[in-house]
């Protein structure tokens, strides 16, 4: 299994861009294409749709990796774009901002951080919450599972197993931990204490 | 010693077997309606929950209401609190400020999701859980700091209360995180609504020890539809057969309707109180407010 950021197409992305006439695409060879979303076949798809408004199109290795950016886009290729589209997440579309100084539109909508499943569907499994408990909640992230980001067991919006929230379709993370820490034999008594959020000052930046 | 700062709480402490009620401040900002009802409840109940943004649909201020019931009424409240609307920070203060306007009972709420709600996208909060919250109300009340330990001016002089579900399914994660709440220093529970006195008793006896005061919740339906309603439309509650058909014999005659609810949930209270620790019982309604007196009523002298 790939852990990957999961990306869907924008709403209304051709009305967007009905009043520009030069347009440059850029999409990502990574995240997006598994996701089906800013591979070399969507972005073909888009350059069609849009016919001769646009002057190029790429599909980058990882967009969000300056490297890459570097490596593959040269300044000639998009010089003349009034604007360039993106079809990656917020991180790509960003380096895109920050290597060309172009205006960038984002095609997608960056969603979460997720699991491939065996049947190609993917499954919300992290929030980069800064502070990870999965120790304590037998492997089930209930920060990304739980629709509340509950801590300490499921609420009263729990009905059969399933969540209210999405009206009783999904699997209330809770009974998925309470289940999990009783087939670990663990205690399920013990309070979770308050989530420590990493709150940044801003933008955190690792590395020397 | 255990200290106790609300008349509700001297009446649990007392033994006595409590009525309580609940009041739902809306979207408005007069507050004649919820005046009006309190002065209907006023002689038949110890103390009456007002809700917090129930089904997060964002309606006039709990903490206001319940200040405006007892300055104008005179009747002791039970503020519900969602940790849906506010984060820490917002919980503390709050908290500072209902005790400023002599509110003496909390009850913490997770709060349905605000999906579900009048204002669906709206970003909802919980940074701490509804268990942590009652940790946090135990350290503000027994040793006078926040939950970061900063020390707070004056005695926070406040009773904790939490919701509980007899309906749950499954049963046993709910009575564990009950269980985990009651660590966390709760001293009362006030249920869901329940019409199966079996599913109420089984509750009660799961949480023998510690023992918090449990108050089982009831509906009496104010009509046949109503109760029908609640059966297929409520996730989660199942209402008896037995209650439904007496519902609909009384067709729509509203003495006969009172009749059926004062006899049928008349026997229920009797029941539990003969054969339970239940220390009382919380009455809901919708547009039926004055059932609330006539049961107790009904119950005077055997509770
Ligand atoms: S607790 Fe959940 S959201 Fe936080 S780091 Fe771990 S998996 Fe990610
Ligand atoms: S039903 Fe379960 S998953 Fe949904 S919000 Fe409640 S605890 Fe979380």
């Amino acid at each position: 299994m790939i852990k990957l950021i999961i990306t869907k197409q924008k709403p209304n992305l051709l009305k967007n861009l009905e009043k520009y006439n030069k347009i440059f695409i850029i999409g990502c060879g990574n995240c997006a294409t598994i996701c089906k979303t800013g591979g070399e076949n969507e972005v073909k798809a888009l350059a069609e749709k849009l016919g001769d408004k646009v002057i190029g199109n790429i599909v980058i290795e990882s967009p969000c990796n300056l490297k890459f950016l570097k490596k593959d886009l040269k300044p000639f290729m998009y010089s003349n774009a009034e604007v360039i589209v993106a079809l990656c997440c917020g991180v790509g579309v960003q380096s895109i901002v920050e290597f060309t100084n172009k205006e960038v539109i984002p095609g997608l909508d960056t969603l979460f951080l997720g699991e491939v499943g065996i049947k190609g569907r993917f499954y919300e499994r992290c929030r980069a919450c800064g502070t990870c408990i999965l120790y304590e909640t037998g492997g089930i992230c209930p920060i990304s599972r739980c629709a509340k980001k509950l801590l300490n067991g499921p609420c009263g919006g729990m009905v059969n197993e399933k969540c209210e929230v999405g009206n009783y379709s999904k699997d209330c993370a809770w009974i998925l931990i309470y289940k999990r820490l009783k087939e670990l034999g663990r205690d399920f008594e013990k309070i979770i204490e308050v989530h420590n959020w990493q709150n940044k000052p801003g933008e955190l930046i690792l590395g020397d | 010693m255990k200290r106790i700062f609300s008349e509700f709480m001297k009446a649990l402490y007392n033994n006595s077997f409590v009525f309580t009620t609940e009041i739902e401040p809306k979207k408005t900002v007069n507050p004649e309606g919820i005046i009006n009802l309190a002065r209907k409840f006023k002689n038949h109940v110890i103390a009456c929950n007002i809700t917090d943004n129930p089904r997060a649909h964002a309606y006039m201020n709990s903490i206001i209401a319940s200040y405006i019931i007892q300055r104008e009424v005179g009747l002791e409240t039970i503020c519900h609190m969602t940790v849906r609307d506010r984060n820490r920070l917002a919980l503390i203060s709050d908290v500072l400020g209902a005790c400023a306007l002599g509110i003496k009972n909390i009850l913490t709420i997770t709060g349905d999701h605000t999906t579900m709600g009048d204002n669906p996208n709206a970003m909802p909060v919980y940074d701490i859980d509804s268990t942590q919250f009652i940790y946090m109300l135990r350290k503000m009340v027994d040793e006078g700091i926040d939950l970061a330990g900063n020390k707070i001016d004056g005695e926070v002089r406040i009773h904790i209360g939490a919701v509980g579900n007899p309906n749950a399914n499954p049963f046993e994660p709910e009575i564990l995180k009950i269980k985990r709440k009651i660590n966390a220093g709760v001293e009362f529970i006030q249920t869901q609504i329940v019409f199966d006195v079996e599913r109420a008793k089984r509750f009660i006896e799961e949480l023998k020890a510690p023992p918090p005061f449990i108050l089982i919740g009831i509906f009496p339906c104010n009509s046949y539809r109503m109760a029908e309603f609640i059966d297929k439309k409520v996730p989660g509650i199942s209402v008896p057969n037995e209650y439904k058909e007496v519902l609909k014999k009384a067709n729509e005659n509203k003495e006969k309707i009172d009749e059926s609810n004062i006899e049928y949930f008349s026997e229920m209270i009797k029941e539990l109180k003969k054969t339970t620790r239940a220390s009382g019982i919380h009455i809901m309604t919708i547009k039926y407010e004055d059932i609330v007196g006539k049961i107790i009523d009904s119950v005077k002298g055997i509770c």
